[in-house]
């Protein structure tokens, strides 16, 4: 009884006070209520998808947002995880269950490896040179074709489960983990460092932070968790093919976190959530399908010119305001700070209003 | 075989000196990672096949409406979707990535997917040292040296290239001393898209066009920028040259080279970055804040 009260209380005090907060939690109890209202294979799929691309999502977030490493080929490890594990689950005969595990770590190397190799570049420069990685791994794909199903792929492997229920579970539940991880990651004392280093590397190494090894860290990290999206695609639709390695995954990464905000952590996957469902949605249409990567283009350019900042920070701005003495967040609709009592708009009357800045 | 590599990695090469260089110059001015600079490209190519095969155009004609359209597109897109965004890298960035996609998606709607073919408006060709240059081939290279020669003259004998090149150089001191930035950068924007077109109308006949032709070439250069040091026209070149014979060598010497030109050439430029970060001619920068 203790700890139900306890429960509640911390729920009404930390979550339910912040509109945020609140969203977030109904985000997630709505993930995990859905197949209960409304079990339709079709929007089953949709969504499993879209709880692997918002790993995926969330694992560039925290190299380019919170690190600065604007990374451009982010499909390597997608696809590094993807193939490792399929390679090892179809010619070992080992259990997807345990190759999942085996191509995140594969992915870890190679964001490691792609990490040390571009370790002295920044800027431009790092994006660029980054984009170059998935393609030369496609290159060498291509050239063994017995070895990689050159254009075609790896197919027929198996799945984790067998019908779409437990497959939007696994996917919805590991989607979770992984992005709460990431999240408290980045909020954490390890995340400041890497905002450091992304706003001002010299200033970071001068105040003793060894950034060459936060940046390899990060990189085998994000490398890590999309490698596991990667796996789980693979064994989700039963086949490791090039496209997982394609610029145009690597791009569309780009598009959905920087449209759902930098470094954030909640934007990436929240743009995932309205983007992914959305360009499915619009392909569905018989007239409408050829038009959908196009509407999906307008879309983007569109909602930038308004919110340059990103969707999530421009929502997050309306929705909520900073307390100017403390710096805890507060609902709009707030008078005063929550925690310190500070009144939240200053107490311009009228007439000084019409003055102007005093 | 030689001949082959000499021949094709000369041609390849002095396309992709126009791209690069393009890109380049709106890099060192702007500041914008332009990832749609192919896609005008790929826009220039459509265009003059509409015109000299639908609408039976004369060469010359085709070739001149098309790079002055695309060029007035490229503006347009500056003003309307890069301006407003400009103070934000990465809205910038996907801003282009987005265009990138409307002009493809254009193109699939109206031209479908299936590649088009151009007939060859020069027939014939020389035979030099053995091998036979078709005359298509060889105006490739001529127009690609002749607009090297034009962007030469533009950057470094007229006031408005001394603008240019002061604003890639330091672009608050350019503004103080009353430069317009602003109109600085919009000339940038079509200098270097009417290169990309350039490039797309003469290359038109020899490959085929095709709405997702604009990739392949985006990767290629890419890596020639970063392979010659971003911002810098020397590099540029020499590099666009270098990545030219490197996927023609490939292509003909190694087995399975088709496949692996794009690979080998991007393993090089990552080399190249590990010993020099800044690329070959790149000036290695100060902290830029």
């Amino acid at each position: 009884m203790y700890l139900v009260r306890r429960a509640w209380a911390e729920l009404k005090n930390e979550v339910l006070v912040l509109p945020s907060r609140t969203a977030v939690l109904v985000w997630v109890l709505a993930l995990l209520a859905l197949p209960w209202v409304y079990g339709d294979a079709y929007v089953l799929r949709i969504l499993t998808m879209t709880c692997l691309f918002a790993i995926f999502a969330a694992s560039w977030d925290l190299l380019a947002g919170y690190t600065g490493q604007v990374n451009f080929g982010h499909a390597l490890y997608f696809g590094a995880g993807a193939y490792a594990s399929a390679l090892l689950s179809l010619r070992l005969g080992i259990t997807p269950w345990a190759t999942i595990w085996a191509g995140a770590a594969v992915a870890a190397f190679f964001g490691f490896a792609s990490g040390y190799l571009v370790l002295r570049l920044r800027g431009s420069y790092l994006s660029l040179a980054t984009l170059a990685f998935p393609l030369i791994a496609l290159g060498i794909l291509f050239a063994f074709p017995d070895f990689s199903g050159g254009e075609l792929g790896i197919s027929g492997l198996r799945r984790l489960a067998m019908t779409p229920l437990a497959n939007y579970y696994i996917a919805a539940l590991s989607m979770l983990v992984v992005v709460f991880g990431l999240w408290a990651l980045g909020d954490s004392k390890f995340g400041i460092v890497l905002h450091a280093i992304r706003d001002d590397e010299v200033a970071a190494r001068a105040s003793g932070i060894n950034t060459p090894r936060y940046k390899l860290v990060v990189f085998s990290i994000a490398g890590a968790a999309a490698g596991f999206s990667g796996a789980l695609f693979a064994h989700y639709l039963r086949v490791a093919g090039p496209s997982t390695l394609e610029v145009a995954l690597s791009f569309q990464v780009v598009i959905w976190s920087i449209f759902g905000g930098l470094a954030t952590g909640y934007g990436p996957v929240a743009a995932v959530f309205l983007l992914y469902p959305l360009t499915e949605w619009l392909g569905s249409f018989r007239n409408f399908g050829e038009l959908r990567l196009l509407a999906f283009a307008l879309i983007v350019l569109v909602v930038l010119l308004f919110m340059p900042r990103g969707l999530a920070p421009w929502v997050r701005d309306k929705i909520e305001a900073q307390c100017p003495r403390c710096k805890q967040r507060n609902g709009a609709w707030r008078r005063a700070c929550r925690l310190c009592g500070a009144p939240l708009k200053p107490q311009v009357s009228r007439s000084q209003g019409l003055v102007g800045h005093q | 075989m030689l001949q082959d590599i000499l021949v094709t990695g000369l041609v390849n090469g002095g396309v992709y000196a126009l791209l690069a260089i393009g890109f380049s110059l709106i890099f060192g001015v702007a500041r914008i990672v332009n990832i749609a600079h192919t896609a005008f490209y790929m826009l220039a190519a459509y265009c003059f096949y509409a015109l000299l095969v639908k609408a039976q155009f004369g060469f010359v004609t085709a070739a001149l409406i098309s790079v002055g359209g695309v060029t007035a597109v490229s503006v347009l897109c500056y003003r309307l979707v890069i301006e407003p965004v400009r103070e934000h890298e990465a809205a910038v960035l996907i801003a282009t990535i987005a265009l990138a996609l409307v002009f493809q998606e254009l193109m699939l709607l109206s031209f479908g997917g299936h590649y088009l073919g151009i007939p060859s408006t020069l027939e014939g060709g020389v035979r030099v040292l053995g091998v036979s240059i078709p005359y298509q081939r060889m105006l490739i290279l001529a127009v690609a040296a002749a607009m090297l020669v034009v962007v030469w003259f533009v950057l470094y004998r007229t006031r408005m290239g001394l603008a240019i090149r002061a604003t890639a150089n330091d672009l608050e001191v350019a503004n103080l001393m009353g430069i317009n930035v602003h109109r600085v950068a919009m000339v940038t924007v079509a200098i270097s898209v009417s290169l990309a077109a350039v490039a797309g109308v003469v290359v038109a006949p020899v490959f085929v066009v095709d709405p997702f032709m604009w990739l392949a070439p985006l990767v290629t250069m890419l890596a020639i920028v970063v392979l010659g040091g971003l911002g810098s026209m020397k590099g540029s070149l020499i590099g666009a040259i270098a990545i030219g014979y490197i996927e023609a060598i490939t292509v003909f010497a190694l087995p399975a080279g088709a496949y692996l030109k794009g690979a080998v050439a991007l393993a090089i430029m990552v080399a190249v970055l590990l010993v020099r970060p800044e690329g070959l001619f790149g000036v290695a920068f100060e902290e830029e804040r």
